[in-house]
């Protein structure tokens, strides 16, 4: 019982994760499986940060008379996780607009189409 | 000076990338690009000098002691690799203002320079650090410069290649933090050597063992093991012809080093060959990835398909190395990460002047590009027996000591299934080598002059290269059998 | 949260999956103010539910408000899912519980960091001493990250300005921005405000949560407040474009010379105690410089992904109404 209740945290952490997940891959709608990407990842930065969770401790700033503080190292590695995400994210989206000027679509499956139709088109040419 | 060799090692092409915003013109961005990397690649010879002579360099970063700070540490292994990446980088450099005057806008030019140096310092701080974080935030610089190359190619291909380069990489450096996370949650340290000596006491647990797995996964996503190798093809097809060369060489060599120190200097040699089915596993993967890619290569009608399912299949000789593990299969990985990198970066490099005059890379519309371009088409032979593994090229070299290898352990099934491999890579390499040799020109198609001494220079340093090393092969065995020793010697 | 995520993969229409997404980064910022991470949840607040909202909102506005059927490989995906799920609750068996104080984790690196930095470093916000310090080349690094991002977006979605199209712009600048009186004289009144406050978290990030990302995020967000209300075109005349780029090679070559000073007194790279006659003076000006070196960074490369976006937009409406 103090199993389920020390760990089942964790396991919801890991069901978001995994819906995140499953977004990437099932969609093929770009801009979800970035919206998947980004649910994923920040299930992964929640999952750090219950690491770092002390049972009644307080925020990592120093203050007059508190001993017990959470740990700060998780919020380091988190933060830079958070921007480079947001850093991936923002690229990923530059992405898609070009994609969608150059395709005029942005679905996994219609470009799959588009492209090897202008290969079969372009075997045609040759021949 | 000297000793602040290691972090010099990364940040010098790291400060030039922002210092090329304030040039503006693209020739001198490309010169101080340029000069940037020859330092690099000069820090680079100087470190692994270091490292023969002393021994394995240790560098504080801010002035805290590990695990508090972060450390850079650089043994035989990682000297290598640095060495392979800045050298590689440099030569890649000297024929990439040329290259892109016809494949990239003039007015992206620059930026082109500034990622590209992102790229290669990621790269090196991914090889140098000692700390497990940075490794994955210098991945990330290293990944995100990667998409943004890919995607200036001309073809729109090439932006659906980098979005799905994005994706998939995402998803596996996300699975590399999660392996460390894992990592740290049981250890509490992210400091690779203290890792390698905290670990041990909770190898037995379940959490390791799912730490491994994931990070494992992650990091064969981005070497393009197969079945994880998907992204690979489309991005260096569509990629700058620059780009290409660049990243064939160098971005899975990374990779292969991310395996092999995790693997043999945190995990340990007894956690990670013992507690999961991990040579069996890697030996298939690998001999998969020899026989689908290389099957795959012949039916292609492009030559950069070729080449790149052609670097699939390497990667599946290095993988099969690694999977023997005794020290004679690791020196035979290290010595074909060397020698591939020689071969692709001389083969795409030869396919860079091709796009230049030729403007396409499709077999067919070079039919009797021997007599125009003689010396390019020559590069190319050169690298393809290379490829093939003909004596007297780096490429015999490397599946010399493979073969030398799996014999070692037995296994004459390993050595000969090798050399069939060999005999797919004689189909694709002569079906380029006939079409520019043995066909005519198509009629009415422009003839085209000889490649520009900016780009052939650079391609028969690498063909060069390729011949010397596979004659003199003091140079790469001494230092690969000399790795691969101490890393079996650390993780016992 | 679960709910939010799963609505996520259901809904097809993409501007409330956007906004659904926003709502997860806000959820999940007081969920890590939970967790006592302060600094975390006022950065996932700013970049994970303002910024990226933003961004998704501009590139779903360019490119249509609804996904077509598509789930076709549910089948496939499942099954990965299951795997990957099924891998990581299979690892959490071992792990130690939910906030016990003896973990390995915080009993190994961390004390120095909580109990010694006010004494090494003499900030009193540990999460600044150890991103700022300890371990200050990780966050080099990520300013690098940032730097690349802009970089890339640039390489993607910049157009060269051509005079022809600038009459053109004009003329779908003045039709797509605020034209409401009272929402113009009320925000023009908050920006100095929220400039001020940005100010603010930037150099108060010593002594509460805050920081050189979080106060660089807010000061964007003023100017693309700006831009989105007066216009692109006006917002450029102040803040040109080779300007907001200098600007941020100007961030990370600082935070760079900061280390190559250290180095040239003596020290290893990043290593502030060289950086004044006493090494505590040192850690402050070293901290404060790098923290404003991110700060500058992080706000132009904002500014920088903003504006690209914005521009490829206009660029588009400007040719398909050349093409009618």
């Amino acid at each position: 019982m103090t199993m389920i209740l020390g760990l089942y945290n964790y396991w919801v952490v890991i069901v978001l994760m995994m819906i995140g997940f499953y977004t990437i891959i099932a969609h093929g709608h770009l801009i979800k499986k970035i919206i998947g990407l980004n649910i994923f990842q920040t299930s992964v930065f929640i999952f750090y940060i219950s690491v770092g969770k002390v049972e009644g401790a307080t925020a990592p700033i120093w203050q007059e008379g508190i001993i017990l503080y959470s740990n700060p190292l998780p919020h380091v590695l988190i933060l830079t996780a958070i921007v480079v995400g947001i850093a991936t994210t923002a690229l990923g989206l530059a992405l898609i607009i070009r994609i969608k000027e150059a395709y005029g679509v942005i679905d996994e499956d219609e470009i799959q189409a588009m492209d090897n139709q202008a290969m079969v088109n372009q075997d045609k040419e040759h021949q | 000076m000297l000793v602040h060799l290691p972090i010099l090692q990364v940040i010098v092409p790291l400060i030039a990338a922002p210092a090329c915003l304030i040039l503006r013109r693209p020739k001198l961005v490309w010169l101080f690009a340029l000069f940037a990397s020859s330092l690099a690649f000069i820090i680079s010879i100087l470190l692994l000098q270091q490292v023969m002579t002393a021994g394995t360099i240790s560098y504080e970063l801010g002035g805290w002691s590990p695990p508090w700070g972060i450390e850079y540490r650089i043994d035989k292994l990682n000297a290598f690799i640095a060495l392979i990446i800045s050298g590689i980088s440099t030569v890649v450099l000297l024929a990439a203002q040329t290259s892109i005057e016809k494949e990239i806008p003039k007015d992206k030019q620059p930026l082109f320079y500034i990622l590209y140096l992102l790229s290669l310092s990621g790269m090196l701080g991914i090889v140098t650090t000692g700390d497990a974080f940075n490794v994955f935030v210098f991945l990330e610089i290293s990944s995100l410069s990667a998409y943004s190359l890919i995607a200036l190619g001309k073809d729109r291909r090439a932006l659906w290649a980098s979005f799905q380069y994005l994706i998939m990489g995402t998803i596996g450096a996300t699975f590399i933090l999660i392996g460390i996370g894992l990592m740290y949650q049981m250890t509490g340290t992210l400091n690779m050597a203290d890792l390698a000596v905290r670990l041990p006491e909770v190898a037995e647990t379940r959490t390791i063992t799912t730490a491994y797995v994931f990070f494992i996964v992650g990091v064969c996503l981005k070497l393009a093991l197969f079945p994880l190798h998907f992204w690979l093809p489309n991005a260096y097809a569509y990629a700058p012809s620059i780009v290409t060369a660049f990243f064939a060489a160098t971005s899975t060599k990374v990779a292969a080093y991310l395996l092999i120190r995790f693997t043999f200097s945190i995990f340990g040699i007894s956690f990670s060959f013992t507690t999961l089915p991990i040579e069996t596993m890697f030996l298939v993967m690998g001999l998969l990835g020899i026989f689908i890619a290389s099957t795959v290569a012949i039916y292609q009608d492009n030559i950069k398909h070729v080449f790149a399912y052609s670097s699939v299949a390497q990667v599946g000789y290095m993988i099969v190395g690694f999977s023997l593990s005794t020290p004679a299969g690791l020196t035979a990985m290290l010595l074909h990460m060397f020698n591939h990198a020689l071969m692709k970066g001389a083969l795409f490099m030869a396919l860079v002047a091709i796009m230049y005059r030729v403007g396409s890379s499709k077999i067919n519309d070079l039919q009797g590009l021997g007599r125009q371009m003689p010396l390019t088409v020559a590069a190319i032979v050169v690298g393809g027996l290379s490829l093939i593994g003909v004596p007297l090229t780096v490429g015999f070299v490397s599946k010399w000591y493979l073969v030398v290898a799996a014999i070692e352990k037995g296994w004459w099934w390993l050595a000969g299934l090798v050399l069939l491999g060999s005999l797919l890579a004689v189909i694709y390499v002569w079906r380029i080598i006939e079409t520019a040799y043995f066909k005519a020109p198509i009629l009415g198609q422009q003839p085209v002059k000889e490649a520009p001494m900016a780009i052939l220079v650079p391609v028969w340093l690498l063909v060069s290269a390729n011949v010397y090393f596979g004659i003199d092969t003091r140079f790469s065995v001494e230092i690969a059998a000399s790795a691969a020793k101490s890393l079996f010697g650390v993780a016992q | 949260m679960v709910g939010i995520a799963l609505a996520v993969n259901q809904i097809k229409d993409m501007f409330a999956v956007v906004m659904l997404a926003g709502i997860y980064g806000l959820v999940s910022a007081s969920f890590f103010v939970a967790m006592d991470a302060v600094d975390v949840a006022f950065t996932e607040a700013s970049v994970g539910a303002g910024i990226s909202t933003l961004l998704m909102l501009t590139t779903v506005a360019m490119t249509g408000r609804t996904e077509h059927e598509a789930s076709h490989k549910p089948l496939l995906a499942l099954i990965l899912v299951a795997i990957t799920g099924g891998l990581l609750i299979y690892g959490t068996f071992d792990m130690p519980y939910f906030g016990s104080a003896d973990a390995a984790v915080h009993n190994h690196v961390a004390p120095r960091y909580i109990y010694d930095s006010m004494k090494e470093i003499g900030v009193p916000n540990m999460v600044t001493s150890v991103l700022a310090s300890y371990r200050g080349f990780d966050t080099f690094g990520e300013v690098t990250v940032i730097f690349t991002a802009g970089i890339g977006v640039l390489a993607l979605l910049s157009v060269a300005q051509r005079p022809k199209d600038d009459a053109a712009i004009e003329a779908i600048n003045d039709s797509m921005h605020e034209k409401h009186l009272i929402l113009r004289v009320a925000i023009k009144t908050m920006i100095p405000f929220i400039l001020l406050y940005a100010f603010y978290v930037q150099f108060h990030g010593d002594y509460g949560p805050g920081g050189g990302f979080q106060a660089g995020v807010i000061f964007a967000a003023a100017i693309i407040m700006y831009a989105m209300l007066f216009g692109l075109s006006a917002a450029r005349r102040v803040i040109t474009q080779p300007f907001v780029q200098l600007l941020s090679a100007l961030g990370v070559l600082l935070y760079g010379s900061v280390g190559v000073v250290s180095m040239i007194n003596g020290g290893s790279f990043l290593d502030y105690s060289v950086l004044a006659a006493d090494p505590i003076a040192g850690q402050h000006l070293g901290i404060l410089i790098i923290e404003l070196g991110v700060g500058l960074t992080v706000a132009s490369v904002m500014i920088i992904i903003f504006f690209s976006f914005s521009a490829r937009r206009e660029y588009q409406q400007a040719n398909k109404g050349a093409s009618l």
